[in-house]
């Protein structure tokens, strides 16, 4: 039965910007449908549509009706005897979405008593037993906690409760794990699904990762520029894709599997920073391998493929039939250096590193409160020629130890040693030679490159800085533009002029400009649309094999790091507690949080995802300003959990493990009392 | 933003800046040239005429002991334009840098910096001024140091603010990483974001400065006899204001156009430094 039913909705903002240009789209009960899209595509338009939440001015049309009533062209009173009761929404980052001023049991209640009419006591008692049904820990008590109070994912647990209070009909969900650490947001997923299962509503799911749709949706819609392109089953989109688009998007992704084909970019980027889309025929064309010159007469409309469920919008679908001749096969990585490891020197040797913050309280009186042991003893080297991923959870103190290393001082504890000099023992001026061997690639883009300057004047920079004299820097400029693969064009052109990847691009050449042997890279695709991704890490790849350089790199997606990495180390609050070879380290995580770490990515295969439910870490990422006692997982820890054995549990609780190898010989170490995992 | 949008507010930003420029331009012609064009210098006396309203011989009428109003007016604009604007670039300099320097480098300079900013603003400016002004008695370019004194303050505490979270930047900390100095990125990355702040606020320090100047004169703290400003002129004529509105109707009117061509000028060159605004750019 179709609960909620959207037929040829079209938003078109203030400026005439469309950004959902004709969709259809039908839920039932019981039923999720993914939509999935690069940003921009128009997916978050299309659910703020359905939920009557766009800004005055903004034009819909077309119908959206939940439960044969139709919502579009009600006035806002009217919707919000709706929202919240038959028709309910989840938001992507549930801080901004809660009011910070109330306790979040009373934030419940409010919803219950407003569209239920239930007294205030009722209210209450359903707000805290909805708060059990989302596996938020001492309900009663939470209950009366402020939003500020919870964790992230915890938060969301009670976004999710909000939502269900009133037995909605359909839920709209906006990207509604993407803030959230992987293992919290299996958690969260998970909780959706109980969610679903207690209601049996409807869910849109509204995300850009193709793996939270593989494991949870029925049905998927692939957006592109405010249409939908492409509509099926999960299962037989994920097989036999027909739209070059949802094609490339799934060849565009990372994999974490050891076989899985290399990603493939998709050239190009949609979207109004790069001049728009084309005004007639296939939105698509311009980035698609496949294009003919139908592709430009009309916008395809959404045809049957294969089963009668299947639609894609594609002229062209004879080229589609066999998905992996669609896109050119990316060129073969690099060869890797025939040096062995051991006989490569070492750039970068950080010992025992330390980054404790104080935690001060009161503002008259200033008293030490505590410590925040962000870098808590970490010990890795990196070798000339490999990369060595760190990765981790939000908090886990990656990005500190980068910066601690990028500022070439003595560290509070430990030491740091780049090409054998002791970061400790440098002047100002050795510090300053020292910097052109070491640069960094920074996150976001859109931050990292000063939005006053040229793209020209960006480069050109570290060189004036360096005194590399005028005469060479314009020549070297063009260089650079090349080697990252940018137009010469591009050098007059400021930041917001070009797309999320071109910028990335630049960060990274500006990183080249002083031909450094090591690059410390943080997240350096994480804020990029996987179509985009995939170009930048060959880019980074290429970067490597043709400069010798040496890579250290802080991920959270591991996925990234297995195709970037030679080495991985994981690492959990402030510690390091697996470090080795990629392959082994993927292969046969010994450590129980690597082995949770990697159960918890969802993988774009719904066969797969189906089958494989793993139970997802349990707690949140930890508080780093605990005294740790013991293991720092233990808290968290599965192996620790389901033991019975007392002497087992009390070396975890008293001794901090200390990193050892395991197995012996192969560079791998692991900090866990218990490496084999195994039951006593 | 699309482009017609982002034109038309260029557009509009220039011809601001054209309209205010033009205007200063012309002030400053007017109080600088105008002199030699008038019949009458600010010192001479013409016993034929006591407190007569505009004429073709005195055009803007002439006060109780017979002195022509034109040529009062201009000499009294030539005081005012340049303390105006020199107090408003003293201070707004002063105040970008004490808010870099505390700003950027944090720790002890903040603190110390911070402090003396604190203690100025605590202090009655408008008092000390007036206390001290007369009895330095080192004349107009005393007072202009004095007024930018106490001017900066609250400009400083807004940069320093600005410049903080400027600091914690990627691209800030990508320049640093390069090795870049802390002059340097003060200049190349610091400042120029801060250059509509200060822009804005330099331009509304003329207005303040012309005004704080005008006010202490009104009260006899100010430009001291027998020099004279709009201030003095405005203080003398105010009490027959009704009656010869010419004695500072001309010199309130000046003052106040002074103040707009400045503001003009000021508004529409930040918006025109703004680059997301910058034509010919997808």
């Amino acid at each position: 039965m179709t609960v909620l039913e959207v037929r040829d909705l079209r938003v078109t903002y203030p400026r005439g910007v469309r950004a959902v240009r004709g969709v259809d789209l039908s839920v039932g009960r019981g039923e999720v449908l993914g939509i999935v899209g690069e940003s921009g595509s128009g997916k978050s338009a299309l659910a703020l549509a359905t939920l009557g939440l766009l800004p005055p001015g903004t034009r819909v049309e077309g119908s959206v009706r939940l439960r044969g009533r139709e919502l579009l062209g009600r006035s806002d009173a009217e919707l919000s005897r709706v929202r919240g009761k038959d028709l309910a929404m989840v938001f992507q980052d549930p801080l901004s979405a809660l009011t910070p001023v109330h306790p979040v049991g009373d934030q419940i209640a409010e919803t219950i008593r407003v569209h239920a009419g239930a007294t205030r006591p009722a209210a209450r008692a359903r707000a805290v037993e909805l708060l059990e049904l989302v596996g938020i820990p001492d309900a009663a008590r939470r209950a009366r906690a402020y939003p500020h109070e919870f964790s992230g994912g915890m938060r969301q647990r009670v976004m999710i409760a909000m939502a269900i209070a009133n037995d909605p009909v359909a839920i709209v969900c906006d990207e509604p794990t993407t803030a959230l650490d992987v293992t919290i947001q299996a958690q969260v997923l998970e909780v959706l699904r109980t969610a679903k299962e207690a209601t049996g509503a409807a869910i849109v799911l509204i995300t850009h990762d193709l793996g939270v749709v593989a494991g949870f949706a029925d049905r998927v819609m692939v957006m592109y520029a405010g249409r939908a392109v492409e509509t099926g089953p999960v299962a037989e989109v994920y097989a036999r894709p027909r739209m070059p688009y949802t094609i490339g998007l799934l060849q565009s992704l990372p994999r974490i599997e050891p076989d899985a084909p290399r990603p493939v970019p998709i050239d190009g980027a949609g979207g109004i920073s790069t001049g728009g889309f084309p005004a007639t025929g296939c939105p698509f064309a311009p980035r698609c391998p496949v294009a003919v010159s139908r592709c430009a007469d009309t916008e395809p409309p959404p045809v049957p493929v294969g089963t009668p469920a299947h639609t894609a919008a594609c002229v062209n679908l004879d080229a589609t039939g066999d998905p992996a001749r669609v896109f050119p096969a990316p060129a073969p990585p690099p060869a890797p250096p025939v040096v062995p490891r051991h006989e490569r020197p070492a750039v970068l040797e950080v010992e025992g590193l330390v980054r404790h913050h104080p935690l001060y309280r009161g503002t008259v009186l200033r008293r030490r409160n505590g410590t925040v042991r962000a870098v808590d003893g970490v010990s890795f080297d990196v070798r000339a020629g490999e990369t060595l991923g760190l990765v981790g959870e939000s908090g886990c103190g990656k990005t500190t130890a980068l910066m601690e290393i990028l500022r070439l001082t003595r560290p509070q504890r430990g030491t740091v040693r780049l090409f054998g000099r002791d970061t400790a023992a440098l002047t100002a001026a050795e510090r300053k030679a020292l910097r052109r061997d070491v640069q960094v690639v920074f996150q976001d883009p859109f931050a990292s490159l000063d939005p006053r300057m040229r793209v020209a004047e960006i480069l050109a920079e570290p060189l004036l800085v360096h005194g590399v004299p005028r005469a060479r820097i314009d020549a070297r400029v063009r260089e650079l533009l090349a080697l990252v693969g940018l137009d010469p064009a591009h050098a007059a052109r400021h930041p917001h002029g070009l797309s999320g990847g071109q910028r990335q691009r630049v960060g990274i050449a500006r990183a080249l400009a002083l031909e450094p042997r090591l690059l410390l890279l943080d997240e350096p695709v994480a804020s990029l649309d996987v179509s985009v991704q995939a170009g930048i890490m060959a880019l980074l790849e290429e970067l490597r094999a043709r400069l010798g350089l040496a890579y250290l790199f802080v991920a959270h997606d591991l996925a990234v790091v297995r195709l970037l990495a030679d080495r991985v180390a994981v690492m959990y609050r402030g510690r390091i507690v697996e470090i080795g070879p990629v392959a082994d380290v993927y292969g046969a995580p010994v450590h129980p949080y690597t082995r949770a770490l990697l159960d918890a990515v969802p993988r774009p295969d719904p066969h797969r995802e189906r089958r494989r439910r793993p139970a997802p870490l349990p707690g949140d990422p930890p508080d780093p300003s605990e005294q740790p006692r013991g293991c720092r997982f233990r808290a968290r820890c599965p192996s620790y959990a389901a033991s019975a054995d007392a002497a087992w549990r009390t070396l975890c609780e008293t001794d901090e493990p200390r990193p050892r190898p395991v197995p012996e010989g192969t560079g791998r170490l692991v900090a866990c009392h218990h490496p084999e995992g195994g039951r006593p | 933003m699309n482009r017609p949008g982002r034109t038309l507010r260029g557009l509009a930003a220039s011809r601001r800046v054209v309209i205010g420029a033009s205007l200063l331009v012309l002030l400053f012609l007017l109080a600088f040239a105008g002199p030699y064009l008038a019949p009458w210098g600010w010192e001479d006396t013409d016993f034929t005429a006591f407190r007569e309203p505009p004429s073709t011989r005195h055009w803007f009428g002439t006060t109780q002991s017979g002195r022509d109003v034109f040529a009062l007016t201009l000499r009294g604009m030539q005081k005012s334009l340049v303390i105006g604007l020199l107090v408003a670039v003293l201070s707004t300099a002063l105040a970008a840098l004490v808010g870099m320097v505390a700003g950027y480098l944090g720790g002890w300079p903040d603190r110390l910096l911070m402090w003396g900013v604190d203690l100025l603003l605590v202090l009655p400016a408008f008092l000390v001024v007036a206390v001290l002004a007369p009895s330095l008695g080192g004349g107009w370019p005393l007072l202009v140091l004095l007024l930018a004194a106490f001017l900066w303050m609250i400009t400083a505490r807004v940069v320093r603010a600005m410049t903080i979270s400027l600091r914690e930047r990627e691209y800030v900390l990508a320049a640093r990483f390069g090795g870049a100095s802390t002059p340097w990125i003060i200049r190349r990355h610091i400042l120029p974001h801060l250059a509509s702040l200060l822009i804005v606020d330099a331009g509304l320090n003329v207005s303040v400065a012309i005004m704080a100047e005008s006010g202490l004169s009104y009260f006899g703290f100010g430009v001291q006899p027998p020099d004279i400003s709009l201030g003095t002129l405005i203080a003398d004529g105010h009490g027959t204001a009704t009656a010869y509105p010419w004695l500072s109707g001309f010199a309130a009117g000046l003052l106040v156009l002074t103040v707009l061509a400045v503001n003009l000028l000021g508004d529409g060159l930040r918006d025109l430094l703004d680059p997301t605004l910058e034509k010919g750019t997808p």
